[in-house]
């Protein structure tokens, strides 16, 4: 299932979008839920099995949706859910917890993607690529607007949207951005960002979102408020915050330039070294030499053509950066690997396209 | 340290018990506390006796015991899992919830967008009675008096209207 999802050319992945050398992608998410059943962790299967069937029937009926798989959770193998977390369209709990009466919406181009009976009934997101909020809300506006004339969300006039958690009722509105901050990471500078955006109430987290490390140098940083003020006021407070860290970033990247060019050289050359010859090599280490590369081009100081045949060596390594995850190795071989098997064949996939000699 | 009955697992549970007007502290194991549960009353289930386990040294307050009465949730379970079962949640426990909210959110109302079928939130009375004061005030200073006193009595009806919502 899904399989054509890894020929999707232009979808949020390709960070093709705007500002994407630093900002890889953005994300806006709401949470709603039904008026009249209890929240997911509360409600009956029957009141689920309910709220999953509405939700098939009318999703064609909304205009961004049309087009889009609709698909059950207990019809989906485990394979293919991690496949659907590693490309960021549902979340974990969606995927390890119980599969009854759950489902997925997604649409074609990967960028909208609604689960049901999540945390909330309803927890939907529109994700871009580059530094792209405001359109992400646009759309998402859209489709919110859209439903919310076929179903009755739970609304107070004090509250707002009443969500399961406190710390999303209100707009039950979460933007984010992925960025990319390999100088910062470098340059050591990054925990001093982290506290300072802890402390203005903007949560930190890695690739993929909660409870996750920091890997190649990926950071999701998303505003914590959901009450009090406006989805707007929220994108633009997040937009003002990226681009402050941004500045940073570039800042340090001038520093590493300045300063260390010898050894960023050496690290650039290294790391493509390693991902060129490596016979064994876990997710990990993979996406930290692929985090150096990246920057080494943003830098100018690699080419794409040093170690592609194309010209778009930025396309390759943003490529590269998801297909080298556990699931998407799984549905590229069209099987189930072990660990070990798992790093030779993501070692022979970094080879083959980083211009190595094979085996 | 190891547990007081069985002396080889370490203690994980601690017991106060009120043996004879004395204070007796008792540090067990899980297994131990478990055979222990069954021994000291067959009426009494292992699940209450470990759920009473989890309050000693703490008075069942009001917020513990408090339950929604439209999905049975009860403030000790949604503290446990920081999960809310139902929309009522929010009117069952607003006297706790309210400054969790401050203190995540720094504020307390929703000024952000309405379902497209509900109408746009009305200003609540006590935001009519802050404007009805300023009037007053503009009145007073502008020697209206007869508008100030229209003004005043609308003040004192619409706040006695609220003190009888909050009575209710």
């Amino acid at each position: 299932m899904f399989e054509y999802f890894l020929t999707n050319k232009n979808n949020w992945l390709s960070a093709k979008g705007p500002e994407s050398e630093i900002v890889f992608s953005s994300r806006v998410r709401l949470a709603r839920n039904l008026e009249g059943f209890l929240f997911a962790s509360k409600a009956s299967s029957a009141q689920k099995k309910e709220i999953l069937s509405k939700m098939q029937s009318i999703y064609k009926d909304i205009e961004k949706l049309k087009g889009s798989a609709f698909v059950k959770r207990g019809d989906i193998s485990d394979i293919d859910g991690q496949f659907l977390l590693e490309r960021h369209l549902v979340s974990r709990e969606l995927i390890a917890e119980s599969k009854n009466n759950k489902g997925i919406i997604i649409s074609n181009d990967e960028r909208i993607s609604i689960m049901v009976n999540e945390e909330d009934h309803l927890r939907m997101q529109v994700m871009a690529s580059g530094f792209d909020l405001k359109n992400c809300w646009r759309i998402l506006n859209e489709i919110d607007n859209d439903l919310s004339r076929k179903v009755k969300f739970s609304f107070s006039s004090d509250l707002g949207y009443l969500t399961a958690c406190p710390t999303n009722v209100g707009t039950g509105f979460r933007a984010s951005c992925m960025l990319h901050l390999p100088a910062l990471v470098f340059t050591k500078r990054i925990n001093k960002i982290l506290e300072l955006l802890a402390r203005i109430s903007f949560t930190t987290r890695g690739l993929f979102g909660e409870g996750t490390q920091a890997l190649g140098n990926f950071f999701q940083i998303s505003n914590q408020v959901s009450l009090g003020l406006s989805e707007e006021e929220l994108i633009d407070n997040l937009i003002g915050v990226v681009n402050q860290i941004k500045d940073q970033e570039i800042d340090a990247r001038d520093t590493l330039v300045k300063k260390f060019k010898l050894n960023l050289e050496d690290n650039i050359w290294r790391a493509l070294g390693l991902l060129r010859n490596s016979r064994l090599i876990t997710t990990k280490e993979a996406l930290g030499h692929l985090s150096t590369l990246s920057l080494g081009l943003d830098l100018g100081i690699i080419k794409g053509s040093d170690f592609s045949v194309s010209e778009d060596g930025k396309g390759l390594i943003n490529s590269l950066f998801i297909i080298i995850q556990p699931a998407h190795l799984q549905k590229i071989e069209s099987k189930s690997l072990k660990g070990a098997q798992r790093d030779y064949v993501r070692s022979e996939i970094l080879r083959k396209k980083l211009g190595g000699k094979d085996v | 340290m190891l547990c007081d009955i069985c002396h080889k697992n370490p203690a994980t549970v601690h017991l106060t018990e009120i043996v004879n007007d004395k204070v007796v502290e008792m540090h067990v194991c899980e297994a131990c506390a478990q055979t222990k549960a069954q021994e000291i009353n067959e009426q009494l289930s292992i699940s209450d006796f470990l759920g009473g386990l989890l309050d000693i040294g703490e008075k069942k307050t009001k917020e513990q015991v408090l339950r929604c009465p439209s999905c049975g949730l009860s403030y000790a379970d949604f503290k446990k899992k920081g999960r809310l079962g139902c929309a009522n949640c929010y009117a069952t426990f607003k006297h706790f919830l309210t400054p969790l909210l401050k203190k995540i959110h720094s504020a307390t109302r929703h000024v952000g967008k309405t379902p497209a079928t509900i109408e746009k939130v009305v200003p609540q009375a006590s935001d009519e009675i802050e404007q009805l004061k300023k009037a007053l005030e503009r009145a007073i200073k502008t020697e209206e008096y007869e508008e100030a006193a229209k003004l005043r009595d609308k003040i004192k009806e619409l706040e006695k209207k609220q003190n009888q919502k909050k009575k209710k």
